[in-house]
């Protein structure tokens, strides 16, 4: 297992302009454009400063969008190319197999976050309120987007299929999940489905331990992430068990 | 077991059975029909067959990359049900896809797959398996400008870094040239008398000739022959003699009745016969004994398709036979 996570890691660290690079430079340019347009006519949602509001919003949807590009990619690609048969050949089981290619998509998903925090820290203050809140969502928040895109992976037959999942799926979800504005300022029914949605307990929990505020409780944003995770990676066991599009 | 802890057969499959399902209105396959088969310990076996037969369904499911509908296969005397994983530590496997993963260079390839099989690094054999399968100066070379015979040996590589006691081949010389195909056979005979069990599948007659004690032939999902390399030869008639004569003759001589050759033209008998029938010294002095001068010889080594059609059509008359 810790193979087929240091293989997870190298992955993505040879491209690292790409991987890692790249959507901390997407992120910045978001937060410049922001800053610009906005300006001064800025909103303050919470009595916080819209730059400050949104920065975390647009540092966990780099982590989220990151870690289900890890896994869903390693997956498909290693499935395109044949050499899915390197890890199936392999006396793993679908336990060891799920935390080495999960724990892959955390790291680059931290990893994203944790250097799109610094830079972003250079042009705006980020108080940094709760650390141990912050590493929770970033951690918790990585772990079920990657376990998505293990899912995604195992799914796509081809790399339509795989951008499908991330055009109509994964970018829907985290950008309308709080990212760029308060939910309570929703008109209904789009609040109630807001709350529904998961990844906005994510967002709003990681605001809060940068900001200090948030819009639901961070109890119920903990509750929220560790059942996600804990059913998702049950679901995803189970189908690397039974090799669900792996093993004919 | 024997007393040396070791399985006598190293790889025992009964009843085995794969059905793929029919999909986009395809009908189902049914690619194993019960097929049973044992490989002795220390063996190197030919599994032959036409496209289709069966044979990497065989080996796929002993891999574990294919689930199997029914049966029972066991490697290393390990049920690959019970223990998968102990069964998978057991086998390696060299795929017949040639396939690479373009981020990881010969040596970090070989050193991430004996990770995967849980090997020590101070037990690790990377730099081994580069020197003997000719990568060493390519150890670090990007693994997109390996040539397809590296790639191969590169498979080998990752196929042998946990040491397996049977190692399988799906068709390891298919698209090689001459030469690396000569070198792949040379290594594989080296780790036969090192103690491997190897199971290979080809399509070149000449390479199960070469190399194999056992050879089964599966067609259509079963084994329809399984015998010593050298008994199944014996069997098959496709050895082909040419002979040109002079002077032309309208019809066959009564003198070469005996050996059934056939007229092709006024000046050409051929003959048809197998390795243990053959005499052909007896045909040419026959041709001698009828007058006619031999103005020219040729001969034709068996065909594979040949060979498959001529086994799978004696096994239907066996089956035939033994109903009747």
């Amino acid at each position: 297992m810790a193979t087929l996570y240091r293989r997870e890691v190298q992955r993505f660290l040879a491209v690292a302009a790409q991987t890692v690079g790249g959507p901390v430079v997407s992120t910045l340019l978001f937060l410049a454009v922001f800053g610009v347009a906005l300006g001064r006519h800025a909103p303050e949602p919470g009595g916080v400063p819209y730059l400050v509001f949104v920065t975390p919003g647009l540092i966990m949807m780099a982590v989220l969008q990151n870690a289900f590009a890890n896994t869903s990619s390693s997956l498909l690609v290693a499935k395109v190319q044949g050499n899915i048969v390197d890890l199936l050949l392999a006396p793993l089981g679908p336990g060891e197999f799920l935390t080495g290619m999960a724990l892959g998509g955390v790291t680059r998903g931290v990893l994203v976050g944790a250097l799109t925090a610094l830079a972003a820290a250079l042009f705006v203050p980020l108080p940094l309120a709760n650390l141990a809140l912050c590493l929770f969502y970033a951690v918790g928040g990585s772990l079920l987007f990657a376990l998505l895109g293990v899912l995604g992976g195992l799914w796509a037959q081809k790399m339509d299929h795989q951008a499908a999942v991330t055009n109509f799926v994964i970018a829907p979800l985290t950008l309308l999940s709080g990212t760029f504005y308060a939910v309570s300022s929703l008109s209904e029914p789009f609040r109630s489905i807001a709350y529904a949605d998961p990844v906005f307990y994510i967002v709003d929990g990681f605001r809060h331990g940068v900001t200090g505020h948030s819009e639901a409780s961070p109890l119920v944003g903990i509750l929220v992430v560790l059942v996600s995770n804990g059913l998702l990676g049950v679901l995803c066991h189970r189908l690397l068990a039974s090799g669900w599009r792996l093993r004919q | 077991m024997t007393e040396h802890g070791q399985p006598a057969a190293a790889i025992v499959v009964e009843g085995l059975q794969k059905v793929y399902p029919g999909t986009g209105g395809r009908a189902a396959k049914h690619a194993l029909k019960g097929v049973n088969l044992t490989i002795p310990r220390g063996s190197i076996f030919g599994l032959l067959g036409p496209n289709g037969a069966g044979k990497s369904t065989l080996i796929n499911i002993l891999a574990g990359l294919v689930t199997k509908s029914a049966g029972t296969a066991r490697v290393w005397d390990i049920d690959i049900d019970e223990a998968p994983r102990a069964a998978r530590a057991a086998i390696g496997v060299v795929p017949q896809e040639l396939t690479l993963d373009p981020y990881f260079p010969a040596q970090a390839a070989l050193e991430l797959q004996a990770g995967l099989f849980g090997i020590p690094k101070a037990a690790r054999r990377t730099d081994e398996l580069l020197e003997v399968l000719g990568l060493a100066d390519k150890a670090t070379a990007p693994a997109r400008s390996l040539s397809g015979g590296m790639r191969r040996r590169l498979m080998v590589g990752k196929a042998l870094v946990h040491s397996p006691p049977v190692l399988v081949l799906d068709e390891p010389t298919a698209g090689v040239d001459v030469a690396l195909r000569q070198q792949l056979w040379d290594y594989v005979r080296l780790l036969n008398r090192q103690g491997t069990t190897v199971l290979l599948t080809t399509h070149y007659l000449q390479e199960a000739e070469a190399l194999c004690d056992q050879i089964a032939v599966l067609a259509d999902g079963q084994v329809v022959a399984h015998d010593t390399t050298d008994a199944l030869f014996r069997r098959v008639e496709d050895q082909e003699l040419v002979v040109d004569v002079s002077p032309p003759v309208s019809a066959l001589p009564d003198a070469l009745g005996a050996f059934s050759p056939v007229l092709a033209s006024p000046t050409r008998l051929v003959f048809r016969y197998g390795q243990a029938s053959g005499n052909v010294d007896g045909m040419l002095a026959a041709i001698r004994a009828a007058g006619l001068r031999i103005t020219g010889v040729t001969t034709k080594q068996p065909d594979l398709e040949n060979v498959f059609l001529q086994l799978v059509q004696g096994s239907a008359s066996d089956r035939e036979g033994a109903t009747n």
